[in-house]
């Protein structure tokens, strides 16, 4: 396998008592999309946030191309090429789609916001990779959950990231916005991004992933590649009920 | 959009900020009709509207009420307001409020007094009055944005704490300032009916508009208002631009006060809590949401114009001066409700 984009090499983070990661390794390589799973408390949620700049883990290495690095902040993460789609999607209802897409990335000339670059590039970004394109000078209020989702990843996607964290994309979408959903975390690999995708919808990760890590218990029980396994064993991982 | 947009005014008509009607199907004829049927349409004008009602009801009654002279003096009345309601509409976008606006207003007055009775030079005077707005401004920001306290308690303190400041200077003495430049500012100006201070108001609201919908800094400020989690998850540092709404607050408000003075020739130390009101009411009119993130200065301009219109128009009719706060009252009142059509 080549080098993978992001490592993390014996992990460890408590809260208090609670050790929610403990020595987590795991790798996700380029150009593929990683799939996360695990039950509610597995640590998740945790692990990414220690690759988004959220958390910085208490022991153990995070490295990024090989090397070890410490993201101070989730700008730091940013700028460093990984982005995240949060689960509440970290959209702002009362600004425009490309408002949105250029928050605290805006462009500016002569110190005044460059509105109409803005406004350009966001149509291209979200022609690219949205099926149900949203107008882009509309307000996010007025998007339906599929469209925000989409604008959401449209934001995580551009600005030349390398790995796109996606927690639970799909969670509160219906059939039809699920299916475009997942069209576009599929152009997203296939335009060369890494994507780490956590879902508790098992056909979903065995439909999309190449690579499946399963966390149980803040631990990193197995990881397997997707065309070797079956959504079986990985429910029996996640339970405990397959040996790793 | 072919009105001016209170919400988010593009000043390029090039490209429609947000589709007011959905679809944009049928013609120009029918949009028109779907737009002025739509309450939204006035919630977001309310205050613009408002005003022109005001005026044509009491030129109505009183056609002596549109003369030049009476022009003139609205205008200069609603100067040092138009200018709190613009430090207001900072703080109210970021979902927070500066109760304590009147009273750092006053400080400021105080501050000014002192300097000037001390022999100070005007210009270092009018320095002063703005420096000691900014530091209480400062203040206010830092406990909210840093220590994390409310922002209602932190300037509901700073409204006793600024005006307890500005009597224990002033020794509740105001100070008498009759420089011919304040009646050159107050009462002259580049055209008739339009005085300095009235220019120096059209200034502030030109640039806060400009910073708060051209610069990244603006955008910030909306979207802290508009969803802190999201701006968090940007990379926005929301505790600075909490700092910095409040500073700016303070800091108009200090360059409110030379307007005060520049008025009434003396320093009252004791607070005017009506500035206060209507400072909040200006902002409620203008169409500004109390939530956050949604803001513009247009609005709240003409919701001060409004609310002096409203005063001066009553007194002209001969109406008691205690009707006005009643009034004040059942207009703010009748705007936010109108403001739950808004979309």
């Amino acid at each position: 396998m080549s080098t993978p984009i992001i490592e993390a090499r014996d992990v460890s983070l408590s809260f208090g008592s609670v050790r929610a990661l403990r020595d987590v390794s795991l790798t996700i390589g380029p150009g593929e999309i990683t799939a996360l799973v695990g039950d509610n408390g597995a640590g998740k949620s945790t692990l990414v946030r220690c690759f988004s700049g959220v958390h910085r883990p208490q022991s153990g290495t995070v490295l990024l191309d090989d090397w070890p690095v410490s993201f101070s902040s989730p700008e730091a993460a940013r700028s460093q090429g990984i982005e995240t789609v949060h689960q509440n999607l970290a959209l702002v209802e009362d600004l425009t789609v490309w408002q949105n897409l250029f928050l605290n990335r805006e462009l500016t000339r002569f110190g005044m916001l460059d509105r109409r670059r803005m406004r350009r590039d966001a149509a291209r970004m979200v022609s690219e990779l949205a099926v149900n394109v949203p107008e882009v000078t509309s307000r996010v209020r007025r998007l339906s959950g599929g469209q925000r989702q989409a604008v959401s990843i449209c934001r995580a996607a551009g600005f030349s990231s390398r790995l796109v964290i996606m927690d639970e994309p799909t969670a509160a979408l219906g059939v039809q916005e699920t299916k475009k959903v997942e069209e576009l975390i599929v152009r997203l690999r296939d335009e060369g991004h890494a994507v780490l995708l956590i879902s508790h919808n098992f056909a979903q990760v065995m439909r999309l992933s190449q690579q499946v890590w399963v966390m149980r218990a803040g631990q990193c029980v197995a990881g397997r590649r997707t065309e070797q396994t079956t959504g079986e064993e990985i429910v029996g991982l996640i339970t405990g009920a397959v040996a790793a | 959009m072919s009105v001016v947009a209170h919400t988010d005014a593009a000043p390029h008509g090039a490209s429609p900020e947000a589709p007011e009607t959905g679809s944009g199907t049928g013609g120009v004829g029918e949009s028109w009709r779907t737009r002025v049927t739509d309450l939204s349409f006035w919630a977001e004008r309310a205050s613009g509207i408002g005003l022109v009602l005001l005026l044509v009801v009491f030129t109505a009654l009183d056609p002596s009420f549109l003369s030049s002279g009476n022009i003139a003096g609205i205008l200069s009345a609603s100067a040092a307001l138009i200018i709190l309601a613009v430090a207001q509409t900072f703080v109210v976008a970021t979902a927070g409020i500066d109760l304590s606006i009147a009273s750092v207003m006053t400080l400021g007055i105080v501050v000014l007094g002192q300097l000037y009775a001390a022999g100070t030079p005007l210009g270092l005077c009018f320095v002063g009055a703005i420096v000691a707005g900014l530091l209480a401004g400062l203040v206010n920001g830092f406990l909210v944005a840093k220590a994390k306290i409310t922002d209602f308690v932190v300037t509901l303190g700073m409204l006793s704490a600024a005006s307890g400041l500005g009597l224990i200077l002033s020794d509740g003495q105001p100070v008498t300032v009759t420089e011919g430049f304040f009646f050159d500012i107050s009462l002259d100006g580049p055209v008739s009916m339009v005085s300095w201070i009235v220019v120096l108001a059209i200034v502030v609201a030109v640039v806060a508009h400009v910073v708060l919908f051209h610069t990244r800094f603006g955008t910030h400020v909306l979207a802290t208002g508009g969803s802190p989690e999201a701006a968090t998850a940007t990379g926005i540092r929301t505790d600075r631009v909490k700092l910095a709404v409040y500073a700016i607050a303070g800091l108009l408000a200090g360059l409110a006060a030379i307007i005060v003075v520049a008025r009434l020739g003396s320093t009252p130390p004791a607070a005017n809590t009506t500035y206060l009101l209507n400072s909040v009411a200006a902002v409620v009119l203008g169409g500004v949401s109390l939530f956050g993130g949604k803001a513009s200065i247009l609005g709240p301009v003409f919701g001060a114009l409004l609310l002096t219109v409203l005063l001066n128009g009553l007194t002209t009719l001969g109406v008691s001066q205690y009707y006005q706060p009643l009034s004040v009252g059942v207009v703010v009142v009748a705007a936010a409700f109108l403001m739950r059509f808004q979309k």
